[in-house]
């Protein structure tokens, strides 16, 4: 077991875990912040993707002590209002309807997010190059994408 | 209007309701306003008052709609609703949905399978809507002294005309939740919908999408311990012994313990190769996870370990034997297809496929020695209720089971052991636990969708009229073939024989079972029979249900013709099919299953060599759609998810281990190989609405199919399609 400082969401927070502990795990078990995702512990799905230093990375992959002082970003914490759907991809999600079970989602948005803040208006296939990973197994793709368009137009 | 007898179907809701209701008066306000202002509209109410299992009413006018049945996706929990809210005759502003959870007095059919909710729950839940609003008009109608039949009802507000006077639902809620349920309610017509027919968002939306805790992986509470299992690496293995000591030290781990989970009486349910397990207990998933990998279980053979290679060549020497007795037998088809000018005969054949909901498998549980709470994803809350109770040894009322939000269903959360393993667990550790299983856990546990093999034989005579059909089918799970679906009743000479497989690959129901793979193999087939003739594809089926609308073959036929036809005919005039684009190659299929039709035209064009799929057009008659938003979504999900699965996936076996544990080596469908546009279109018929959950998935892989082969030259039989070298760019 080790202390960690973890910066989560703009705040401090302290964790007491092993240093293999996957970001996933630490913020699901020990910090309370449920809405990033298991899907396969592997990379492969995008459910638990969250933001470090602004870059989407898989969190199930990412051991807590390779995060420092890395400044992370979950699904939480994307809008400035916990539990307001403020964020323009968050915004954008609503007006396409885009979930059916829901359960990637947070996944499929917090990529959408990294995304448009490295590139303010993604093509066709640059949107396709860089939702690949995120698997959506009820089908929502169509949706996503037309959403992260609607997103695009709203932050440019 | 039209008038119903409430009590029809023994509705016992609504004696439940009225019972509830009394108790709570007090604290009712009779200065709120009768139209909330907006900013109300967000504050919820001091005071509920229950009207009935389904609806409270708040003193504000706020009213909460419960939902009576598990989410899996299937958007049935804003649906739902709706057709209360409906008949309710309330603003939907002004509706907040809860999800209820499993009582068998309030509720019937509390399950997500079969694409039922809507079509099974439109009249109770129209009911429900139209007898509240019914007692909310008695109980203004006595305050006023006024004749009940000069009120009317909008958003949620009774209206005296007459005498000028309007009160809101909530300044009468209380009172109404007394009066008498009523022996007869009207409800609205059609044309009167105001929530019905609107495209209407995702009630959990914005929690899906700030990551609000809803799923049953997100369920939380104190003393919470995490538990994990470990079954057999293979089908046919059972436990030998384990030895747990060194794990038993690590950190955070509570135990090791065996979990048995043999149901006495199994239901259709409680499917499940495993019976026998270990689960690993501690403070934490990723404690729980390590000391999983690092115990060593042996496992010792039980039944022979299998291999899908083996599968396969085991159907067709199966296919080469005739049934004992025929599914359907319509005339004669022996003598048709040896008089036959043209014989047409293909095999089609698809492989196992895993669920992979993307929210793997778990659940919570609490049971102490005489209750039990259990929280989870589950389709089938009745059927776990039930053998919880008896592996538990508890009486079923002492159990209570809570719905959670479900990342995906698709039948595999029909099959409830993961309750029930939960529920031993924390029966054995004396603990609050919930299990949660890894995505290998969730994909080698079998469940899976069978693994199919049918053989298609078509006979044309010399002026290309169909004159015989012979399908012959067999299965991991049994033969897929639906004796008295289309084309049987269109041709003269019709034969389905069905023959038996047995393995220990434990199969079970995958969104549309049996139609998920039949559909796509009739169409193809059909595709291939109709260019054998020399006809249009289209042309050639609306021939055969001509057949079956003026001059039927056989006493029964599942299906209704003209809506069959009528969806074929709407696609072909959305798509302006018949005309040639040039590099557009099109595929066309139709397919009725769960009591929807559904038709097809997917167009495909070739990109740097590769096929790409640029449009799919779909006709649909579900009759009524409540939710276009959410029927859209569902069709346009069923048709992604039937792409996917016809051109990826696939699940292998051998010497009785799954050879895919996890995305690695399964291939889902990504977002780069979804279509580029998919345009639903809606039959408006006013017929009672059916399900959307599983129609649109079916006929998709025919489609594909077809159209590949118009663009490579090459017809596909065996899925997945990648296994015949297409590569979708």
């Amino acid at each position: 077991m080790a202390t960690y400082n973890l910066n989560i969401n703009g705040t401090n927070r302290q964790v007491d875990v092993e240093s293999d502990t996957p970001m996933l795990w630490v913020l699901r078990d020990h910090l309370d912040l449920v809405g990033t995702k298991y899907g396969c512990g592997i990379a492969q799905c995008g459910a638990c993707t969250i933001h470090l230093n602004g870059n989407a990375v898989r969190s199930c992959s990412v051991p807590v002590s390779a995060v420092g002082d890395q400044a992370v970003i979950t699904i939480e914490g994307l809008s400035e209002t916990v539990e307001k759907a403020e964020h323009a991809v968050q915004q954008a999600w609503l007006e396409h309807d885009v979930p059916q079970c829901g359960y990637c989602q947070a996944g499929q948005i917090m990529n959408a997010a990294a995304l448009l803040t490295r590139n303010s208006n993604p093509s066709d296939e640059e949107i396709d190059d860089a939702m690949n990973g995120n698997i959506c197994r009820c089908g929502t793709y169509i949706r996503i994408k037309a959403a992260i368009k609607t997103a695009a137009s709203k932050m440019s | 209007m039209t008038l119903i007898k409430t009590r029809h179907n023994r509705r016992s809701f609504l004696k439940v309701s009225t019972a509830a209701g009394g108790g709570m008066i007090l604290g009712f306000s009779w200065l709120a306003s009768c139209t909330p202002k907006k900013e109300e509209l967000l504050t919820m109410p001091d005071e509920w008052f229950d009207i009935n299992a389904y609806i409270k009413i708040g003193e504000n006018g706020v009213v909460t709609i419960m939902s009576p049945n598990p989410e899996i996706g299937q958007n049935v929990k804003t649906s739902m609703p709706m057709i209360v809210a409906e008949e309710l005759d309330i603003n939907w502003k002004h509706v907040v949905v809860e999800q209820a959870d499993l009582n068998l007095i309030k509720y019937s059919r509390q399950l997500a399978g079969g694409s039922q909710s809507i079509r099974q729950g439109w009249q109770g839940l129209r009911m429900a809507g139209a007898t509240a609003r019914r007692m909310l008009m008695e109980a203004a109608a006595k305050q006023w002294q006024v004749p009940l039949g000069e009120l009317t009802t909008a958003d949620g507000i009774i209206t005296h005309k007459a005498s000028n006077q309007s009160i809101g639902y909530g300044e009468v809620a209380s009172s109404a939740a007394g009066i008498e349920v009523p022996e007869e309610v009207e409800l609205k017509d059609q044309k009167d919908f105001k929530i019905i027919g609107q495209p209407t968002k995702n009630v959990d939306g914005t929690k899906i999408a700030t990551g609000q805790p809803l799923f049953g992986l997100d369920y939380k509470e104190d003393g919470m311990l995490t538990a994990m299992i470990i079954h057999a690496p293979a089908f046919g293995m059972k436990l030998k012994s384990y030895d747990a000591s060194a794990v038993k030290s690590m950190p955070g781990i509570k135990d090791v313990i065996t979990v048995q989970t043999e149901v006495e009486e199994r239901q259709w349910s409680d499917t499940n190769a495993f019976t026998e397990i270990v689960a690993v207990v501690g403070n934490s998933t990723w404690e729980v996870m390590k000391a999983k990998k690092a115990l060593n279980v042996e496992w010792e053979w039980d039944t022979p370990g299998e291999n899908t290679d083996e599968h396969a060549q085991e159907f067709v020497k199966i296919l080469e034997s005739s049934a004992k007795e025929p599914a359907r037998l319509d005339g004669n088809p022996k003598d048709a297809f040896k008089n036959a000018a043209q014989v047409v005969e293909r095999f089609f054949s698809a492989p196992l496929l895993a669920h992979n909901t993307l929210e793997p498998m778990n659940f919570f549980a609490h049971v102490t020695s005489d209750k039990a709470l259990l929280v989870g994803p589950i389709q089938t809350p009745e059927y776990l209720s039930k053998s919880a109770a008896s592996v538990l040894g508890l009486d079923e009322k002492q159990i209570t089971i809570q719905m959670t939000r479900m990342g995906g269903g698709f039948g595999r959360r029909l099959y409830g052991h993961f309750g029930i393993e939960a529920a031993v667990i924390s029966q054995k550790i004396g603990a609050p636990i919930k299990l949660v299983y890894t995505r290998e856990d969730d994909m080698t546990q079998g469940t899976y969708r069978p693994s199919y093999l049918v053989k298609y034989r078509a006979a044309l005579d010399e002026d290309n009229n169909l004159i015989g059909i012979h399908i012959k089918g067999t299965g991991s799970h049994g033969s897929p073939i639906f004796a008295n679906r289309f084309p049987a009743g269109t041709v003269d000479n019709y034969l389905a024989e069905n023959l038996n497989f047995q393995t220990n690959i434990s199969a079970g129901a995958w969104r549309a079972p049996r139609s998920n793979f039949m559909a796509g193999a009739e169409q193809a087939f059909l595709d291939e029979v109709a260019e054998t003739a020399g006809k249009d594809p289209i042309d050639f089926r609306l021939e055969l249900f001509d057949r079956a609308i003026n001059n039927p073959v056989g006493e029964r036929n599942d299906y209704d013709p003209e809506r069959y036809a009528g969806v074929l005919k709407l696609v072909r005039e959305k798509s302006g099919w018949g005309k040639d684009i040039p590099g557009v190659y099109r595929g066309v299929s139709a397919y009725f299953c769960h009591n929807s039709y559904v038709a097809q035209v997917l167009d495909m064009e070739m990109v740097s060599g590769k096929p790409v799929v640029k449009k799919v057009w779909c006709a649909v008659d579900c009759g009524i759609v409540v939710n276009p938003e959410g029927a859209r979504n569902q069709i346009e999900g069923g048709i992604i998810d039937g792409i996917g699965h016809a051109m990826y996936s696939s699940l292998t076996i051998k010497n009785g281990a799954p050879e895919q544990h996890n995305f690695d080596r399964y291939r889902l469908i990504r977002h780069r190989e979804a279509p580029v546009e998919i345009e639903t279109f809606f039959v408006n018929n006013g017929i009672d609405p059916t399900g959307l959950g599983e129609p649109s998935l079916p006929p998709i892989s025919g489609a594909l199919a077809n159209a590949l082969y118009k663009a490579t030259g090459k017809r596909l039989y065996r899925q997945p399609f990648t296994q015949q070298d297409i590569v979708l760019g």
